[in-house]
C-alpha cells in the first residue's frame, strides 16, 4: 500500500522519473538562489526576471518551433536584458529598481504571448507558461542539471561577498570591490535557474520552487546556511509530492508541486518555529535573565 | 615621522556642491585626530572620500601607499541591515577579509583572535546571538572587534559613541587608545567636546570649510566654535563655480 502510493509511481513510469529527477535538480539549485532574493529583499525581482524571459523564449519558438537550444537561448538573452535594463534605468531615472521591473515585466508578458499566439496553438501557450515537467527529454534534463551545478559551484565562489552585501554592504565596498561582480554573477544565476526551471514549470511558476521554499525557510531558521538547507529540502520535498499529488489525483503536475510547496508555506506560516502564528498566539513564559 | 594622510586642496561634494571645501593638511602617521564640526559639515563626506567612496570633486588626498585594506572603516549605524540572519561571531569574523578574502579557511589561530576579540570589546558568551536581538550598544562593541580583527594601519570612526551609554563609550574608548598606543593612525567624528578634549590629543574643526586644525586644547576655542556654527549649512542652488586657487 504504502509502496504503491509513494514508490511505484516512479518506479513504473519512465516519464515519473525524469520528472521526479528535474524537480530535484531544480530544487538544488533553485533554494539557495531564492535564500538570497529573499534576504537582498528581491523576492518580487524574481517574479518580474521570470516573466521577462517569456518573449525571448518565444521568439526562440517563433523562428524555430519548441527546440530546446532556440528557446533557452531566446530566454537567457532577455533575462540578462532586462536584468541590466532595469538596474540601468533605476540608476539613471529617479524610479526605484521595483516600479522599473514591474513596468518591464508586464510588458514582456503581454509581448511574449502575443508572440507565442502568432505561430502557436493555446496548447503551446499553456506549455510556455506552465511548463511541462512530465515531458522532460534528455537534453532538457541535461540542461537543468548542469544549470544546478553551476549554480551551487558558482555560489560557493561568491558566498562571502554575497552575504556581506546584504548585511553590511558599506563595509563590503571598504575591504573589497568584489561586490558588483558578486552581484551580476548573482543575477546571472537567477536568470539561468529561471530558464531552467521555465522548461520544467513554465514562466508563471518557475519563481515558485525558488520562492516559496526560502520563504519556508526563514520560518524555521535563523542562521543563513540553515535556511539554505531547510530551503532546499523543501524544495526537494515539494517536488516528490508534488508529482505523487499530481499522479494519483491527476492534477496537472507543475501547479501540483507549486501547490505543494504552498501548503509547506501555510504549515510553516503557522506553526514556525521563528516567528510563526501560534509561537506568537501562545509564547511560551518568558525567562528570568 | 610621516604622513600617514595628506590631503591637497581636496574638495569633495555631491552634485557639484561642495560639502568639503579646500582641505589642505596632514595627519601623521600614529596620529589620534577628532574632527568636529555641525551637523552637515563635512565629516562623514570626509571619511567616505579617505575609503574611496566617493570621487574628489577637485584636488585629492594622497594615501601614501595605503591600499584600501589598510582603511578600516566604521560608517554611521544605519547602514547595517539588522534583520539579516547572522550571528555576532560570524559579523566579527569579516574582520578577517583582508587575510581570508574570498575562499581562505579560518584556522584555529584566527578563531583564537576571533575569540580574543569578542572578549577584547565585553562581548563574551554573546558569540551565538543573532545580530538582530543586539542592543545598539552591543552592536556597536561587535562592530569594534570586527575593527579590532582588521588590523588596518589607518581607522576611521564615524560618530562611533552616538546614542551609547557613558559604560560602553569608556569601555570603547580604551580600544582607541590601545589603537593609538600601537601607532595606528585614528581619525573620529564626534560631538562630544568634553570627550575629545579628554582624549584626543588633535582636533580637525570642519564647518564644510576647515576652520581650525591642531591642538585641541588651541583648536575648539570659544571664537573657533562661533565662526565653525555661523557656516551656513545649505546648499545655494545659484551658487557661482568657485574660482579660489590652490
Amino acid at each position: 500500500m504504502l509502496y504503491d502510493t509513494f514508490i511505484a509511481p516512479f518506479l513504473d513510469f519512465e516519464f515519473m522519473r525524469r520528472a521526479l529527477v528535474g524537480a530535484l535538480a531544480l530544487a538544488l539549485g533553485a533554494g539557495p538562489i531564492g535564500v538570497f532574493l529573499m534576504l537582498r529583499r528581491m523576492s518580487l525581482v524574481g517574479d518580474a526576471m521570470a516573466h521577462a524571459i517569456l518573449p525571448g523564449a518565444a521568439i526562440g519558438f517563433l523562428l524555430s518551433g519548441l527546440s530546446l537550444f532556440a528557446m533557452t537561448a531566446g530566454g537567457l538573452v532577455a533575462g540578462f536584458v532586462i536584468a541590466l535594463a532595469a538596474g540601468l534605468v533605476a540608476r539613471a531615472t529617479e524610479l526605484k529598481e521595483d516600479a522599473s521591473l514591474a513596468a518591464f515585466f508586464l510588458i514582456s508578458l503581454a509581448l511574449g504571448v502575443t508572440i507565442v499566439s502568432m505561430r502557436g496553438s493555446n496548447i503551446d501557450l499553456l506549455h510556455f507558461l506552465f511548463g511541462t515537467v512530465l515531458a522532460l527529454d534528455d537534453q532538457t534534463l541535461i540542461l537543468i542539471a548542469t544549470i544546478a551545478s553551476i549554480t551551487l559551484a558558482a555560489l560557493a565562489l561568491i558566498y562571502r561577498p554575497l552575504v556581506l552585501e546584504c548585511v553590511d554592504p558599506g563595509y563590503l565596498r571598504s575591504v573589497s570591490r568584489a561586490g558588483g561582480p558578486a552581484h551580476i554573477a548573482f543575477l546571472a544565476l537567477v536568470v539561468i535557474n529561471l530558464v531552467g526551471g521555465f522548461h520544467a514549470l513554465g514562466t508563471l511558476l518557475a519563481v515558485g520552487l525558488m520562492m516559496l521554499p526560502a520563504v519556508v525557510a526563514r520560518f524555521w531558521a535563523r542562521d543563513i546556511s540553515a535556511m539554505i538547507v531547510i530551503a532546499t529540502l523543501s524544495g526537494v520535498a515539494s517536488g516528490y509530492a508534488g508529482l505523487l499529488l499530481s499522479f494519483h489525483t491527476s492534477v496537472p503536475s507543475g501547479p501540483a508541486i507549486i501547490l505543494v510547496a504552498g501548503v509547506l508555506y501555510a504549515v510553516s506560516l503557522l506553526f514556525g518555529r521563528v516567528g510563526g502564528l501560534v509561537h506568537q498566539a501562545f509564547p511560551r513564559r518568558h525567562l528570568e535573565a | 615621522m610621516s604622513a600617514a594622510l595628506r590631503f591637497e586642496d581636496l574638495t569633495l561634494g555631491y552634485d557639484r556642491h561642495p560639502a568639503v571645501h579646500h582641505l589642505d593638511g596632514a595627519v601623521e602617521r600614529g596620529a589620534l585626530v577628532a574632527v568636529c564640526g555641525p551637523n552637515g559639515a563635512g565629516k562623514s563626506t570626509l571619511f567616505k572620500g579617505v575609503v574611496g567612496l566617493l570621487a574628489p570633486l577637485s584636488g585629492g588626498i594622497d594615501l601614501n601607499g595605503c591600499r584600501i585594506h589598510d582603511i578600516a572603516y566604521l560608517p554611521q549605524i544605519a547602514d547595517i541591515d539588522r534583520s539579516f540572519p547572522i550571528n555576532v561571531y560570524d559579523m566579527v569574523a569579516m574582520g578577517l577579509w583582508r587575510r581570508a578574502g574570498l575562499f581562505g579557511g579560518i584556522r584555529a589561530r584566527q578563531r583564537d583572535q576571533v575569540e580574543q576579540a569578542i572578549t577584547a570589546v565585553g562581548l563574551r558568551g554573546f558569540e551565538d546571538r543573532a545580530i538582530s536581538s543586539l542592543s545598539g550598544g552591543q552592536m556597536q562593541r561587535t562592530l569594534f572587534a570586527r575593527l579590532l580583527l582588521q588590523d588596518a594601519r589607518v581607522i576611521l570612526l564615524d560618530e562611533p559613541f552616538n546614542a551609547i551609554d557613558a559604560k560602553t563609550t569608556a569601555d570603547l574608548l580604551e580600544i582607541v587608545a590601545r589603537w593609538h598606543a600601537e601607532q595606528r593612525t585614528v581619525m573620529a567624528a564626534l560631538h562630544d567636546f568634553d570627550l575629545i578634549r579628554a582624549h584626543f590629543p588633535e582636533t580637525l574643526l570642519l564647518a564644510r570649510e576647515p576652520v581650525a586644525w591642531g591642538r585641541t586644547a588651541e583648536v575648539l576655542t570659544a571664537e573657533n566654535l562661533m565662526k565653525a556654527r555661523r557656516m551656513c549649512e545649505a546648499f545655494d542652488s545659484s551658487a557661482a563655480a568657485c574660482n579660489q586657487a590652490a
